[in-house]
C-alpha cells in the first residue's frame, strides 16, 4: 500500500505562469507553430539546486520541515504541448485566428504576475531569459494562501482570451459527453454494442463474414496466444473465426522475435497493437480508443497478471518448457470470465487502472481507526492479510508490517469479487486459491471471502442472496498462506462482523456505501468541475466524486475516461517534462497537474473559464489536504 | 476442514439434531453449484460462471418433527487444477454428491473416478449419491440424453451409491437427493464416530502443502 516516493529531481508541486506553463491545447494548424513558440531558454546552471530537494515523507502532504526556502528545479521546455486531439473540431479558419492571438494576451499581463519568477530569480541568479520556461514554484502544498494567490492571481489578472470569449459563445449543450459526432475520439454509437456478443458460427459457416464484420467493429480487443502461436484467450468471438488473425499477428510477432528487435507497438487501419511478450505468451491489446501505448500495456500486464494469478509463474514455466505446444485453455479453464472482466473494465474506461491507484471508502479517521483496531484484535494467527470492502471501495486493511499490498493484486481481487460473476453469485463464503503476483508470483495464497447481508451475521443471513447488486455489499476478505485455515479464518470472520455490528462501525461503513460519491459540487460548492480524479503518490491511492449528474451513461463515462487518458498520457510521456496540462475542446476544458506528491486530473464543463478551472483545482488540492486521513487509508493496520 | 457430524438435543426442542459436511464432486459445468443453489435457496441462473475455489454454504432440512439434519456443504470448482486441493474438503466428508451431465458421456467417466477416489481415500463410512443433473434438457428434447438411466443406475447399485436424476433448474429430484441422503446418514451413532475419527478440529492439512508460501517470501 504504500510506496515511498521517490524524492526525486523533480519539484514539488509546482505552478506555471499561465502563458507558458499551462500547456494549451492545440487549437490551430501546426503552421502557426513558429510564430508563437516561445525561445528556448538556456538550461539552468545552478543544477545543484536540484540535488537540495528535501526528502518527503511518503503518503504526506506535509511539506518538508527543513525546507529553508522553496525547492527549485527548472527544466528547460518550451512547455507547450501539443495535444492534437481537439484540434479537429476546429475547422473553421475564425478560430485559428483567435487562437493565434491567444499567445499574444498573455503578454501583455502585468508585472505581478512574475511574482513567482522574482523569487526564482532572486536564488537562483540567473537573469530574465528563464522567465520563458520557469515553471517551478513551491511551496504550493504547504502554505494555502501561496497555492491561491498564485495560481489565482495569474489567472485572474489574465485577460479571457478571445479564444475564450467564442468557447462561450458556442451553443451551451447540457451534457456534451452524452452526445456523438461532436469529435472523432474513436467513441462513436457504437460503442454501445461493445459488449454484445458476436455469436457463433453457424454449422455451414455462412455467417463467417458478418460475424467477422462484427469483429471488427468493436473498438478494442485483447489476444492471448502462446509464442507457438495457439490461441489462449480472445475478448470477442471465438477462436475459430479468427484464427486467421491470430496466424497473421504471431507470424509478424515471431518474425520480430526471431531477429531479436521485439515488436512492441505498431498502428494500422485506425487501430494501435500494442504487444506485450512474457516467457512464453504474447499479449496483444488492440484499441481504436486512443489510448497511449504504456497504458494499453498496463492493460496487458493485468491480463498477464491474472493468469499467473491461476497458475503461479513456476506451472506456467513448466507447462511450456515441457511441452511448447501447450494448449493452455485447459489449464485455465474457469478463467476466461475473469479475464473478460478485466477486459470490458479496461473498455469501459477504469480511473483504478489508469493511476493504478486505489480507491478507499471516506470514513471519519476515527472509525476507520476503531475498524482497523477490530481486525488486530480478532486477527487470528494463520493470516496473512485481512480486508475489508465495500462498494468496491477499500476500508480497512490488516497486513503483516513487512507486506504492503500491491495495488494491482488489489485489482485482480477486486475484479474477482466485483466484476466477474463466478464468486458473487455463489452466495456462500468462497476458499479461493489464489496467486498474489505482486506479492510472490511463485506460490498460492488462500482467500477466505465473505460478503455480508443486511442486518446479522447468522447463517441464514449469510446463505439469504438478494437482487441488488454486490456492488455496495460489504465483503470480508481474509487471506492466509495456509490452505487449511478456511475455518480459523471463518471463526474470526464471525469475530469481526460480532466487533463490527456491535461498535457501530458496521452501521458506518453502510451509510457510507450508500451515500456513495459526493458529486464535485458538493466538495466544492459552485465549482466548474464536472469530475476529477486526485491520486496520491505516496498512498497510491486516489479518489474521485461521483459520475453523477454528468457521466451517467457508458459513453459519457468513456468520453470523460479518455478525456483522462489524454491528459495522462500528455504528462506522462517520457519526452514530457509537464507538470501543469490544460486542455480545451469543445465538450469540456481540462487540467492535468503532477507533482511528486499528486496527480490530479480535472474536468469542467466547455465554458467554464480557465481561471475557475484552475481555481477549482487548487480547492480539489486543498481539500484532499484536509480530508487525507479520511479518504485515504494511511499506514493501515499492522501488526 | 473438520468433519462437524453431531447429535443431540436442539435447544428447547425435542428432537434430534444432527450436523454433516457435505462435497460436492464432479466435472466442471455439470451443475454442482446450480444443484446447490436450488438445495440451499431454491434459486437458478441460467447462466452461471464457474465456481472459483470452492464454496461453502449451509443448509438445514427437517427429516420429520423431531430430527433436523444440517449440511454443511463444499461446492468445489470442477476444474483439473483444483483437483489437488479435493482432499482437503472431502477427507471429513460425511457425504459426497457426484455429479455428472446426461447430456455429456465424458461426464460420467469422470464422476466414476470421483466415486473411485471416495472409496479409497475418504472416509470409510462415507455416503455417496451419484446425480444426473440436467434431466430438464432431455425432457424437452429427448435426443440430447447420451447417458441411459438404466446404466447410470446399474453403475450407481454395483458401487453402492445412492442415484438420482435431477434437474437443478426445474427442481426435480434435488430436495429429494438431499433427503435420501441425510435418512441414510447414521444419525444415532454420528456422535460416537465423530469422536473416534475426529479426535480435535481442524485436521492438519499441513504436510501436502507444496507451493504454498510462507510469509517471508515477499519479493515486494
Amino acid at each position: 500500500m504504500s510506496k515511498p516516493i521517490n524524492p526525486g529531481d523533480e519539484s514539488q508541486g509546482t505552478l506555471p505562469t499561465p502563458e507558458h506553463g499551462i500547456a494549451v491545447s492545440d487549437f490551430q494548424n501546426t503552421a502557426h507553430e513558429e510564430e508563437w513558440r516561445p525561445p528556448l531558454p538556456p538550461r539552468p546552471s545552478n543544477l545543484q539546486l536540484l540535488a537540495e530537494q528535501t526528502f518527503t515523507p511518503p503518503g504526506s502532504l506535509q511539506r518538508p520541515k527543513k525546507s529553508t526556502r522553496p525547492s527549485l528545479i527548472s527544466k528547460a521546455t518550451t512547455a507547450i504541448s501539443r495535444t492534437d486531439i481537439h484540434s479537429q473540431s476546429y475547422q473553421d479558419g475564425s478560430r485559428e485566428t483567435y487562437a493565434t492571438s491567444t499567445d499574444t494576451t498573455p503578454s501583455k499581463g502585468s508585472p505581478r504576475n512574475y511574482g513567482s519568477l522574482r523569487r526564482f530569480k532572486a536564488h537562483n541568479g540567473s537573469e530574465g531569459d528563464d522567465s520563458g520556461s520557469v515553471r517551478s514554484y513551491v511551496p504550493t502544498l504547504e502554505a494555502t494562501g501561496d497555492v491561491e494567490s498564485l495560481l489565482g492571481e495569474v489567472l485572474s489578472a489574465g485577460q479571457e482570451s478571445p479564444a475564450w470569449k467564442l468557447q462561450s459563445g458556442q451553443q451551451e449543450l447540457d451534457n456534451p459527453y452524452d452526445s456523438i459526432g461532436f469529435e472523432d475520439d474513436g467513441i462513436t454509437a457504437e460503442f454501445r454494442h461493445e459488449f454484445d456478443d458476436i455469436g457463433e458460427l453457424d454449422l455451414t459457416g455462412n455467417n463467417e463474414e458478418e460475424l467477422l464484420n462484427l469483429w471488427k467493429s468493436k473498438r478494442k480487443h485483447f489476444l492471448i496466444l502462446s509464442s507457438a502461436g495457439k490461441p489462449i484467450y480472445n475478448r470477442h468471438g471465438d477462436n475459430n473465426l479468427i484464427s486467421g488473425y491470430i496466424g497473421v499477428i504471431q507470424t509478424i510477432i515471431s518474425f520480430y522475435e526471431d531477429s531479436k528487435d521485439h515488436l512492441r507497438g505498431f498502428t494500422a487501419g485506425g487501430a494501435r497493437f500494442v504487444i506485450m511478450s512474457e516467457g512464453p505468451l504474447y499479449l496483444v491489446a488492440i484499441s481504436k480508443l486512443g489510448e497511449s501505448d504504456s497504458q494499453l500495456r498496463v492493460q496487458l500486464d493485468a491480463l498477464y497478471m491474472q493468469i499467473l494469478s491461476t497458475l503461479t509463474l513456476p506451472t506456467l514455466t513448466h507447462l511450456f518448457s515441457n511441452r511448447p505446444s501447450t494448449d493452455l485453455r485447459r489449464p485455465l479453464q474457469g478463467t476466461e470470465p475473469l479475464l473478460s472482466a478485466l477486459a470490458d473494465t479496461f473498455t469501459r474506461g477504469s480511473p483504478p487502472t489508469l493511476l493504478s491507484a486505489l480507491e478507499c471508502l471516506k470514513i471519519r479517521t476515527s472509525d476507520r481507526q476503531v475498524i482497523n483496531n477490530t481486525l488486530l484484535k480478532t486477527r487470528c494467527d494463520s493470516l496473512l492479510y485481512g480486508l475489508i470492502v465495500a462498494g468496491g471501495r477499500l476500508v480497512s486493511v490488516v497486513r503483516p508490517k513487512r507486506h504492503s499490498l500491491h495495488p494491482s493484486d488489489l485489482q485482480l481481487i477486486f475484479n474477482m469479487l466485483f466484476e466477474a460473476e463466478g464468486v458473487k453469485a455463489g452466495g456462500g463464503e468462497n476458499w479461493i486459491p489464489l496467486c498474489l503476483p505482486g506479492f510472490n508470483k511463485n506460490g498460492y495464497l488462500y482467500m477466505y471471502v465473505s460478503f455480508l447481508e443486511a442486518g446479522d451475521g447468522n447463517d441464514d443471513a449469510r446463505s439469504k442472496d438478494s437482487e441488488r447488486g454486490r456492488q455496495d455489499e460489504v465483503a470480508v476478505l481474509l487471506i492466509s498462506a495456509k490452505k487449511d485455515s478456511f475455518f480459523d479464518l471463518r471463526k474470526m470472520r464471525d469475530a469481526v462482523v460480532e466487533e463490527l455490528e456491535t461498535s457501530g462501525s458496521m452501521a458506518i461503513i453502510k451509510s457510507a456505501v450508500q451515500r456513495g460519491r459526493p458529486a464535485a459540487t458538493d466538495i466544492i460548492p459552485g465549482t466548474v468541475l464536472r469530475h476529477f480524479l486526485y491520486k496520491s503518490r505516496g498512498n497510491v491511492q486516489f479518489t474521485m466524486p461521483s459520475y453523477e449528474p454528468h457521466f451517467n451513461t457508458l459513453l459519457a463515462r468513456r468520453r470523460l475516461l479518455s478525456q483522462y487518458h489524454t491528459l495522462h498520457a500528455s504528462v506522462h510521456a517520457k519526452t514530457s517534462h509537464l507538470k501543469v496540462h490544460h486542455c480545451v475542446s469543445r465538450d469540456s476544458i481540462s487540467l492535468a497537474w503532477v507533482t511528486p506528491l499528486f496527480e490530479l486530473y480535472c474536468i469542467a464543463g466547455p465554458h467554464s473559464s480557465r481561471n475557475a478551472l484552475a481555481q477549482s483545482a487548487n480547492k480539489v488540492v486543498q481539500w484532499v489536504r484536509r480530508e487525507e486521513e479520511r479518504v485515504f487509508i494511511i499506514g493501515g493496520a499492522v501488526f | 476442514m473438520s468433519a462437524r457430524a453431531s447429535t443431540g438435543s436442539r435447544p428447547g426442542g425435542q428432537g434430534r439434531f444432527a450436523q454433516f459436511k457435505l462435497v460436492l464432486l464432479g466435472e466442471s459445468a455439470v451443475g454442482k453449484s446450480s444443484l446447490v443453489l436450488r438445495f440451499v435457496k431454491d434459486q437458478f441462473d441460467d447462466y452461471r460462471e464457474s465456481t472459483i475455489g470452492a464454496a461453502f454454504l449451509t443448509q438445514t432440512i427437517a427429516l420429520d418433527d423431531h430430527t433436523t439434519v444440517k449440511f454443511e456443504i463444499w461446492d468445489t470448482a470442477g476444474q483439473e487444477r483444483y483437483k489437488s486441493l479435493a482432499p482437503m474438503y472431502y477427507r471429513n466428508a460425511n457425504c459426497a454428491v457426484v455429479v455428472y451431465d446426461i447430456t455429456q458421456a465424458s461426464s460420467l467417466d469422470k464422476a466414476k473416478a470421483w466415486v473411485k477416489e471416495l472409496q479409497r481415500q475418504a472416509n470409510e463410512n462415507i455416503i455417496i449419491a451419484l446425480a444426473g443433473n440436467k434431466l430438464d434438457l432431455v425432457t424437452e428434447h429427448p435426443d440430447k440424453r447420451v447417458v441411459s438411466t438404466v446404466d447410470a443406475e446399474a453403475y450407481a447399485r454395483e458401487a453402492g451409491l445412492l442415484f438420482f436424476e435431477t434437474s437443478a433448474k426445474t427442481a426435480e429430484n434435488v430436495r429429494e437427493l438431499f433427503t435420501a441422503i441425510a435418512r441414510k446418514l447414521p444419525l444415532e451413532q454420528a456422535g460416537a464416530r465423530n469422536l473416534r475419527s475426529n479426535p480435535r478440529p481442524g485436521v492438519d492439512l499441513r504436510p501436502e502443502a507444496p507451493g504454498t508460501q510462507g510469509a517471508g517470501a515477499c519479493n515486494c
